[in-house]
């Protein structure tokens, strides 16, 4: 059921929601979440669908900020989806004029009731996530360093500003290698010296893959440029020989490492609907990924400079 | 208490069982890994939850593997794993049974069973990287040139494939074949791990097996003697698919997890508790597994004998695998069965009836059942807890085939208020207030408890609240099989009775299985109706009724 409301307030928005649900038979009971998306009209459509796919899983309300033409008079529209696409339900929020400065007086009585607040901005991340209205009213903050110009001062940037409860879709991008890492690590090895970890230019779940094997290996990873797609390899030089993990193709990955027969594993790239879905299956602070960005603010600091003063990765 | 047990109290053996210090162990009720033993793995955070435990280097190997349960259910999860990533690099499959197949055949239908089964979307690139690690042996399993064959293949994956020798043996194959399988394991070598060698791991053994364990208690201690001839206890993986990891771990969550529950969860509030498992299908093709063997043995043994122990037991002093083996021990070895076992059961036959709009056969008509059996596919008994929790209150399992839908649940009845301060047309149609945990289908917690009717002078009536797994958390439950087989290729036994349980619910159902033999015979119930007048009777006795089902 798709409901239009033109100039409308947060008051008839509800009574439409629960209209909407009593005619489709049944309360929105099973919720268990709210999920804010930070978007503009251009991404809207992509960041939706994501969101109503990793519904699937985890039952929500999503809610959509669309901020139009700043300089009109305030005004807002809503577009309701409602049993459309799944467990969830839908609605898109446009705020013209001032309204956009105040969006959080929007969202707020749109929360449902005693359940987590989770907010994305699918596009360039904003300077202060947990300082932003629509992120202070979070407690998970989700942010895309690859949509950031300079991915590499974003995560600088992100560094500046961390506050537990951030979290990035670069680091949730990690997840597949790094679980493959970890399992390669089970198994016994040489003593590890140090190691690469290779991508295509410009790719940040790379640099947080290397920040994250020297900080738990406690010795430096660097980060080589290769022609993608994404992270084509992860090498340790141990004791024993390299031990390397290649992906040239982004689907398959080999195993190599002296003395024992050629691996392989799939190693797929997932898409923002699975991403979004890994990142709401936990709610509380990832510390891990605090540990691993930590670093970025001495590795860059000229980057850092720049976003403190709000240069680095403006939106 | 037996060897077995000796070992199962004291967790991974001293003298470094197979994957003693490279074991990474998760407690069945914790969410973050714990690392053990010597070697900790830096990679690995308990905090880190995004990161899965993955299954080291190895080999799985089926027999049987021409079955349904492997086509429907073990290629599909094993696929499905892959999927995940939870599988390790160079990961092999290993079909044995009676066919004349290649390797390709195998492959294909195994590509075939994972197509139409698996519950995650088929990817090529998954496919094509497991396909190359399957291979099939074809033999009986008398045959022993077949067994040397498969040694010599298991051999050569880990040349080719570096599973490192570490080797999960399933035996999908009726019991009777499980002693004479786990002799060629012996013979050929397969069941030994190789000494170890200085900078490698101890290659690991291990034996999953299903569910019947026995059909009594001297055959369930003869089969054990015999697995335990071979593999030592913390390699022998009993299986119930009846009971998923994720069940048992949504029972333990929702009693220790709350404090909602507890006060309440004792003879002070609880009047009676019902466990059942109810199937609405006959008994299909598998008359020469299920004559002689019957509903109680089938189901009550393991099934509901398992969820009466997560029921009634205490608290465990921690969630890992020995605290709580130890508390499901404890309040098994204080069943009681009722002092008349003529008052205290009943047993039933499906007669020919109408199911769901369809005609079906009697059981007695069913191919390859004589038409003289006493086989029950009804059972339901009337059991006693004699704890300081449970004195006094009874709990009744039922379980039944052709009964009108399929569902299986725990039911808390409570008592009545002693006061009702209503008159009593008020509260006629007021029940007992329940807690009931829906095991399957459509996984949930239901209360029913007293409500009024709207715009009535004071009338109170039943109404239920419900919690439905699928609707808070959907599609994020694997299937029951891929945590189960994750948990065998990890090591990580926990939530999967050891053989002490086995032979205390054993004890519990051998005299009345005795009993039965020796008086009388089923009665028999029409298909579709929900099971023989005596059960019901059962419970009019004792002024209770059965929930209908």
């Amino acid at each position: 059921m798709m409901i239009d409301l033109a100039e409308t307030t947060t008051g008839r928005i509800h009574e439409a929601i629960w209209q909407a649900r009593q005619r489709l038979g049944g309360p929105a009971s099973g919720m268990v979440l709210t999920l804010v998306i930070v978007t503009d009209e251009t991404a809207q459509y992509d960041a939706v669908r994501a969101a109503s796919e990793a519904a699937r899983e985890h039952p929500m309300r999503v809610l959509a900020v669309i901020t139009r033409r700043p300089t009109a008079s305030s005004r807002l529209d809503a577009e309701i989806r409602v049993g459309e696409t799944g467990p969830g339900e839908v609605v898109l929020l446009r705020m013209y004029g001032p309204l956009g400065e105040h969006a959080d007086s929007v969202v707020t009585p749109l929360l449902m009731p005693d359940t987590p607040v989770v907010t994305w901005w699918p596009g360039i991340p904003p300077d202060l996530p947990s300082g932003s209205p629509l992120g202070a009213l979070a407690q998970r903050r989700i942010t895309d360093a690859a949509a950031a110009a300079e991915p590499h001062d974003c995560l600088a940037s992100l560094a500046a500003h961390y506050r537990p409860g951030d979290t990035d879709l670069s680091w949730t991008r990690t997840t597949p290698w790094r679980t493959l890492l970890a399992a390669i690590m089970d198994q016994p090895h040489g003593t590890i010296s140090g190691g690469t970890v290779e991508a295509e230019a410009g790719n940040p779940s790379a640099d947080l893959i290397a920040s994250w094997l020297s900080v738990r290996l406690g010795i430096p990873f660097a980060t080589t440029v290769s022609g993608g797609p994404g992270i084509t390899a992860v090498t340790f030089d141990t004791s024993e020989g390299e031990v390397s993990v290649t992906r040239p193709d982004g689907r398959v990955a080999i195993l190599r490492r002296a003395g024992q027969p050629e691996r392989k594993v799939a190693l797929h790239r997932r898409d923002t609907a699975e991403l979004l879905a890994e990142e709401l299956r936990r709610l509380d602070p990832d510390e891990v990924y605090g540990e691993t960005i930590a670093p970025f603010l001495s590795v860059a600091p000229a980057a850092v400079g720049g976003s403190l003063d709000g240069s680095g990765a403006a939106p | 208490m037996t060897s077995a047990d000796t070992e199962a109290a004291a967790g991974p053996p001293a003298d470094a069982g197979p994957d003693a210090g490279q074991q990474v162990s998760a407690g069945p009720g914790s969410l973050a890994p714990v690392i053990t033993g010597p070697v900790a793995n830096p990679l690995r955070d308990p905090r880190d939850r995004r990161i899965p435990r993955v299954a080291g280097p190895c080999v799985l190997v089926i027999f049987g593997v021409t079955g349904d349960l492997a086509r429907k259910k073990l290629m599909p999860a094993i696929y499905d794993l892959a999927n995940r990533g939870l599988l390790p690099p160079g990961f092999s499959l290993v079909g044995f049974a009676r066919r004349d197949w290649a390797d390709e055949d195998f492959a294909q239908v195994t590509h075939d069973a994972v197509k139409e089964h698996a519950r995650t979307p088929f990817r090529d690139t998954v496919w094509d990287q497991l396909s190359e690690g399957v291979r099939f042996v074809p033999g009986e399993f008398t045959d022993d040139d077949a067994f040397d064959k498969l040694a010599e293949c298991v051999a050569s994956l880990d040349e080719e494939r570096g599973t490192g020798g570490n080797y999960a043996f399933y035996l999908s194959v009726p019991p009777k074949f499980f002693p004479l399988v786990v002799k060629q394991l012996k013979r050929s070598g397969l069941a030994d791990p190789p000494a170890p060698s200085a900078g490698h791991p101890v290659p690991w053994r291990r034996v999953v097996f299903e569910k019947p364990f026995g059909h009594d208690l001297a055959s369930a201690r003869a089969l054990n003697e015999t697995l335990s001839e071979v593999f030592p206890p913390h390699s022998v993986f009993r299986i119930d698919h009846y009971l998923g990891k994720e069940t048992v771990q949504n029972i333990l969550a929702l009693r220790f997890a709350n404090t909602l529950y507890e006060p309440i969860w004792n003879r002070g509030y609880v009047d009676h508790v019902q466990i059942t498992m109810a199937e609405d299908i006959g008994i299909g093709g598998r008359a020469g597994y299920y004559d002689g063997i019957g509903a109680a043995r089938d189901v009550i043994q393991n099934h509901l004998m398992q969820l009466l122990a997560l029921t009634a037991m205490e608290e465990p002093v921690s969630f890992d695998a020995d605290s709580l083996r130890a508390e499901k021990e404890k309040v098994l070895s204080a069943v009681r069965v009722p002092e008349d076992l003529a008052l205290g059961t009943a047993r039933g036959q499906y007669a020919a009836g109408w199911q769901g709009g369809i005609p079906v056969r009697g059981f007695l008509e069913e191919d390859g059942i004589a038409a003289d059996s006493h086989t029950e596919t009804y059972a339901a008994i009337k059991l006693n807890v004699d704890t300081r929790r449970w004195a006094g209150v009874p709990f009744y399992l039922r379980t039944g085939k052709r009964l009108p839908r399929r569902m299986s649940e725990i039911a808390m009845m409570f008592q009545r208020a002693p006061h009702l301060p209503f008159a009593a047309t008020d509260t006629k149609e007021l029940g007992q207030n329940a807690l009931v945990i829906r095991v399957q289908p459509d996984e949930g917690v239901t209360v029913r408890f007293g409500s009024k009717v709207p715009d009535t002078a004071m009338e109170v009536r039943d109404v239920n609240m419900d919690f439905a797994y699928g609707e808070s958390f959907t599609e994020s439950s694997p299937e029951a099989y891929e945590r189960l087989l994750l948990d065998v290729l990890i090591g990580d036994p926990p939530l999967f009775p050891r053989h002490r349980e086995v032979e205390l619910s054993w004890k519990v159902l051998d005299p009345i299985e005795e009993f039965w033999a020796e008086h009388g015979k089923p009665e028999p119930y029409p298909a579709g109706s929900a099971g023989p007048p005596s059960a019901d009777e059962l419970m009019r006795r004792e002024g209770r009724a059965w929930r209908r089902l």
